[in-house]
């Protein structure tokens, strides 16, 4: 099995090749007509209203930046998780240490408001 | 020239394997819109074939055949993109999910699994994620309002939720002392404290089977966690400017992640292909194979019936309640489950 790679491979290729088939296939098999009116943006028949390129709440933006830190530390526990039983006690005190700088964190965060929406 | 036989079985089997869950989708339709229409105490679908059989082909044909438009006013790259980004990332899932035990015939081995990965589950986290780019570039692309909100809400809710998926699937990691499938079904292949009760995770591992459950849901876009689609307030979300076969591939990836979901929570809570009394470890007979095979299917199903169950009973969350639950509820829980399987397993 030492060219299991090779499977993956073959693997991805094929749902490459069947997403672009199918693509490929509507854009042969369906009719074409074009209307004007197809060309605008879907706002349940109404006249539209500005444009879809906005700003957005800020809050989107807080939640992106707590999710970038939490998602790192989480990254880091996955060594730790594979051979925390033969790092004994020493390992699991550090891991807590570092696991309630976490929550620590979370709890800051909570504090100020930030996972707030209204 | 001497044919290498067992490199054509295994690459046979990634052809299949990827052809066979792609014959699943239909199915899932079908049970999906059979099971809801029984549960609004309807008939559902029973015109195109014998009892409706045949409605998924017919929903296929029909979507091919429908006009394939590309407004004007989208980003035609990431639009075109999209809904083939949501429909490949859950096919990858499944690549790495062992959904049988090796069998041996006349020397050569086959190995349920198309890649036998030893860092599975960090692969499946990484794909999956993938999986929510269809969704937002799907909303930005196209270029409305509605979509825009739709693909947002759908980052977000990916924000909020993989974290705790995360530490979920630390604390299994961390009971089978290593990241590849085999592994991590290997562990819950023992008797639970000398019985004859297996050692799923769902029973040495509840707050984590909870905490994983949650955040598939969520993961899937299903309800009641469908706020990216919200049918209701977004007129679709991210797939309101979607025509034709772009439109159902977006559906047939949902599909493919539920399937998948359902395939990761058998293999990480439910002992995978193991049923006591009727898969054996070790015996690597063509009978035992097809058997774990099986079992594995049957899991698979009835949790899949369980997602289209809930589907069909949940009303759909609050925006803010949702990322509540998220950040407030499954990420503390998840922790603290982290920190109690650690003093527990090092006693």
């Amino acid at each position: 099995m030492s060219s299991n790679l090779l499977f993956l491979i073959i693997y991805t290729l094929l749902a490459i090749a069947t997403a672009g088939g199918m693509l490929f296939a509507s854009y042969l098999l369906g009719p074409r007509r074009n209307r004007e009116l197809k060309d605008t943006p879907y706002e349940c028949g109404m006249p539209i209203l500005g444009t879809a390129r906005e700003r957005f709440s800020v809050k989107f933006y807080l939640t992106a930046l707590a999710f970038l830190l939490f998602d790192i530390e989480t990254v880091f526990l996955i060594p730790w998780a594979v051979v925390y039983k033969s790092l004994g006690v020493t390992g699991l005190v550090e891991a807590v240490i570092f696991i309630l700088i976490l929550a620590f964190g979370l709890y800051y965060i909570w504090e100020r408001g930030a996972l707030e929406w209204d | 020239m001497q044919i290498n036989w067992q490199l054509v079985i295994d690459i046979a089997k990634a052809v299949i394997v990827f052809f066979g869950i792609l014959t699943c989708i239909p199915i899932l339709v079908y049970a999906e819109r059979k099971i809801c229409a029984y549960i609004q105490d309807r008939r559902g679908p029973n015109r195109v074939g014998p009892l409706g059989l045949l409605q998924p082909v017919a929903d296929a044909i029909k979507s091919f055949f429908k006009e394939d438009y590309t407004p004007s006013h989208v980003d035609k790259v990431l639009f075109t993109l999209a809904p083939a980004m949501a429909f490949i990332a859950p096919a990858l899932v499944f690549a790495v999910i062992p959904f049988g035990h090796l069998m041996e015939i006349k020397g050569y081995k086959i190995l349920p699994q198309v890649f036998d990965m030893n860092i599975g589950i960090l692969f499946v986290l990484m794909i999956a994620s993938l999986g929510g780019y269809g969704l937002i570039l799907g909303g930005w692309s196209s270029n409305n309002k509605y979509s825009l909100l739709g693909g947002l809400r759908a980052s977000a809710q990916m924000l909020s939720y993989e974290i705790a998926m995360g530490l979920a699937v630390i604390s299994i990691i961390m009971t089978a002392g290593s990241t590849r499938m085999a592994d991590i079904v290997g562990v819950q292949t023992q008797g639970l404290w000398g019985t004859c009760i297996p050692a799923w995770n769902i029973i040495t591992q509840p707050i984590a089977f909870i905490v994983f459950l949650c955040t598939a849901f969520a993961e899937t876009n299903r309800l009641p966690f469908d706020l990216a689609e919200g049918d209701s307030e977004l007129i679709g979300g991210y797939h309101t400017e979607y025509s034709s076969m772009k439109f159902a591939m977006f559906f047939m990836g949902e599909y493919l992640a539920v399937l998948t979901m359902s395939a990761l929570i058998v293999t990480l809570f439910l002992g995978g292909w193991y049923f006591p009394g009727i898969t054996e470890v070790g015996n690597t007979s063509l009978l035992n194979g097809i058997l774990s095979i099986f079992v594995f299917g049957t899991k698979v199903g009835m949790l899949v019936f369980f997602f289209i169950w809930t589907r069909w009973t949940l009303p759909r969350f609050r925006y803010d309640q949702l990322m509540k639950l998220g950040w407030k509820i499954l990420l503390p829980l998840a922790l603290f489950n982290i920190i109690l399987t650690a003093i527990l397993g090092l006693r």
